[in-house]
């Protein structure tokens, strides 16, 4: 299912979108997805653990170590993904030399192949972007483009062009955790963004409760929620990682 | 060996993207790309300033010891049938060639206007570089070090402590290098506003191949007016060792336009260039040790400051056109070097550039009646602890 279209219909009709991000490889990781995909996920994001995630606070550094260990690799996710069996969008996370080992257009035909329809990529910002890009848009994949609250105005639109699927607005100056209040950088930025483009204004980095996750819904277009649901699979499972996802769907559709 | 004369001036600037070659570029969070471009202007235009540039080369000169000396290795020269002759970067201030690097980044951070600096380090040397240009310009200062690092570089963890400076162990991965310099990013990806990350080699993303460099010229700017002096030509091989490069990019500066052979010495644990390809890691895409599926893998070495996958990418551009050469020493051959330097020299090495005298002495053979100029980017005295188990059974 196109992440793009999914979400701009989302946003059309009003509702508020909810992406959980799971670290793909870590123990129940496709249960997970299909419990956030039953308890009312826009779309999820799909971590292919890196060795070197400098984006990443302990939580997922430790669920991705722990997914290396047990031998995932990158193929090992994407051969799950069609048995997901799920009726929502899924976009992959991952770090930039997982595509350049691989080879951009083999990497964007693999997501093709697997039924992925968007591709995050933290440590590739703009200015590196454009082999990535290529090969991505000419198989279909949507490259969402992070926008941080360090940018000044005349670089915004630049990043915002090139997003595809939507607009990732990051919360705050930092790694991905669990913070005990939301930042006030996360809506700033997200009041920043809105005016400059139809796409989905979505924050992440940092939102880490269902309250945070509807303070950002009343400015931004929804939440992305990594380390709080990754925690939740670490510490109890799936069941727990489902629950948490309705806890916060009810909050933001309130 | 003649070099072609279109790789003569090779070490000028990387092109607009921060690329030498094909290697290089700025790959890193989106947080970090205006601080990058801000250092990128700031650095341009200290380093344009002739009264920061004679800043610069004050503290370097009556604060660091420069210039360093240019030693003439009689004995061991003799024993191996070659004329040797060291760099002496482990007589500067702080013990090593790192504090170049850090004068530089810390007075450019404080013209920035920042006011704490993070560093990572693997050996310790960057870490206590660090510490001690913090201490000297009123600046906080937080080093991420590997856990395993900690523990056999004990002695600099006290020193940086003791300079004011916070350590922290970095537990993830390798806990080694590596993953301190993933720990020291996390940091700068939080801190950015009022923190300069000060980074220890020629590594991570466009500027700092570039910077660094240029604030280690100075090693091969007066090496070869040094060398000069007292040879009266240029000599037949430059060698240093290699982590990320930064003391051998400082030497090589000086040489890259004659005809001497440039010979870079990784450890065969970490050896990136030749056993490596291409990747893409802390900011920079250079060669790089990893496993069929992009993985990054870890480095082992007995010398902490090499113990790293990776290597500067002006280094792989370096070996990709095939101006300098990248061979790597074994563990063992690095234990007899750092023995042999002290009892004929009376000179300790650190185990850093025991690399490039274990590799000189392998190849003697190959390399009789020329003039050797090595890189001697540090002292032993932070190993000697360390090597006091490797030893013990016999030095007792
Ligand atoms: C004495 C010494 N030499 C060399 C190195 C390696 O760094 P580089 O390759 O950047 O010179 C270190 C790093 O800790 C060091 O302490």
């Amino acid at each position: 299912m196109g992440l793009e279209s999914h979400l701009r219909g989302c946003k059309e009709s009003g509702r508020k979108i909810l992406v959980p991000y799971i670290t793909g490889g870590y123990p129940g990781w496709q249960d997970a997805i299909r419990a956030c995909a039953a308890n009312g996920a826009d779309a999820v994001e799909i971590g292919i653990p890196f060795s070197d995630p400098v984006m990443d606070g302990p939580v997922i550094q430790r669920a991705s170590q722990a997914a290396l260990e047990a031998g995932t690799t990158p193929q090992s996710v994407l051969e799950e993904v069609p048995h997901l069996d799920v009726d929502i969008p899924l976009a992959v996370m991952t770090y930039f030399n997982v595509v350049h080992h691989d080879g951009p257009v083999r990497f964007a035909n693999r997501l093709v192949a697997a039924g992925v329809t968007g591709c995050i990529l933290p440590d590739l910002p703009l200015e590196e972007s454009g082999e990535w890009c290529e090969a991505a848009d000419a198989a279909g994949v949507a490259t969402v483009m992070l926008a941080a609250p360090t940018a000044p105005d005349d670089r915004l639109p630049r990043i915002v062009d090139r997003c595809r699927g939507f607009v990732y607005s990051v919360g705050l100056l930092g790694v991905t955790g669990e913070r005990d209040s939301l930042a006030a950088t996360a809506t700033a930025l997200a009041e920043r963004l809105l005016p400059l483009t139809e796409l989905p204004v979505l924050v992440g980095v940092g939102v880490s409760n269902a309250e945070q996750a509807a303070t950002a819904c009343r400015v931004a277009d929804g939440v992305i929620q990594g380390a709080s649901m990754v925690r939740r699979l670490i510490e109890s499972g799936p069941d727990e990682v489902g629950r948490y996802v309705a806890e916060v769907r009810a909050a933001i559709d309130a | 060996m003649t070099i072609a004369a279109e790789t003569r001036s090779l070490m000028g600037e990387p092109d607009d993207s921060g690329r030498f070659g094909e290697f290089g570029g700025r790959f890193v969070p989106e947080t970090l790309v205006p601080a990058c471009q801000e250092l990128e202007r700031a650095f341009h235009e200290a380093w344009n300033d002739p009264v920061w540039r004679e800043e610069l080369a004050s503290v370097l000169r009556d604060y660091a010891g420069r210039p360093s000396g240019l030693t003439e290795c009689h004995r061991l020269g003799e024993q191996l049938g070659l004329r040797l002759f060291l760099k002496r970067e482990d007589l500067n201030h702080t013990g090593s060639h790192k504090i170049n690097n850090v004068i530089g980044q810390a007075l450019l951070a404080k013209r920035m206007g920042k006011t704490r600096l993070v560093a990572e380090t693997g050996a310790g040397q960057h870490g206590v570089a660090s510490a001690t240009a913090a201490a000297l310009l009123g600046m906080e200062c937080k080093v991420y070090m590997g856990a395993v690092d900690v523990e056999r570089q004990a002695l600099n963890v006290f020193r940086m402590r003791l300079l004011g400076a916070e350590v922290e162990a970095v537990h993830s991965g390798s806990r080694t290098l590596k993953d301190a310099v993933n720990e020291a990013m996390r940091d700068w990806v939080a801190t950015v506003g009022d923190t300069h990350y000060c980074l220890g080699s020629v590594m991570g993303p466009h500027p700092y191949p570039f910077m660094v460099r240029q604030f280690h010229r100075v090693i091969g700017e007066e090496a070869r007016t040094q060398f000069l002096a007292l040879v009266g030509e240029d000599p037949d091989l430059v060698v240093a060792c290699v982590g990320g490069g930064s003391n051998a990019i400082g030497i090589f500066s000086g040489f890259v336009d004659t005809d001497s052979r440039l010979i870079g010495v990784e450890p065969a644990g970490g050896a990136a260039v030749s056993r490596g390809a291409p990747g893409v890691v802390h900011g920079m895409r250079s060669f790089l040790m990893q496993d069929e599926y992009g993985q990054v893998e870890e480095a082992h070495s007995i010398s902490a400051g090499l113990d790293y996958p990776g290597v500067g990418p002006e280094h792989s551009h370096l070996a990709s056109i095939g101006r300098a050469e990248y061979p790597n020493v074994t563990d063992a051959e690095v234990i007899e070097a750092f023995q042999l330097l002290s009892r004929t020299e009376g000179i300790i090495p650190a185990l850093e550039p025991a690399h490039a005298i274990a590799w000189v002495a392998r190849e003697a053979a190959q390399l009789q009646g020329q003039t050797v100029l090595v890189n001697m980017s540090g002292r032993g005295d932070k190993d000697v602890g360390q090597m006091m188990d490797v030893l013990k059974d016999r030095l007792g």
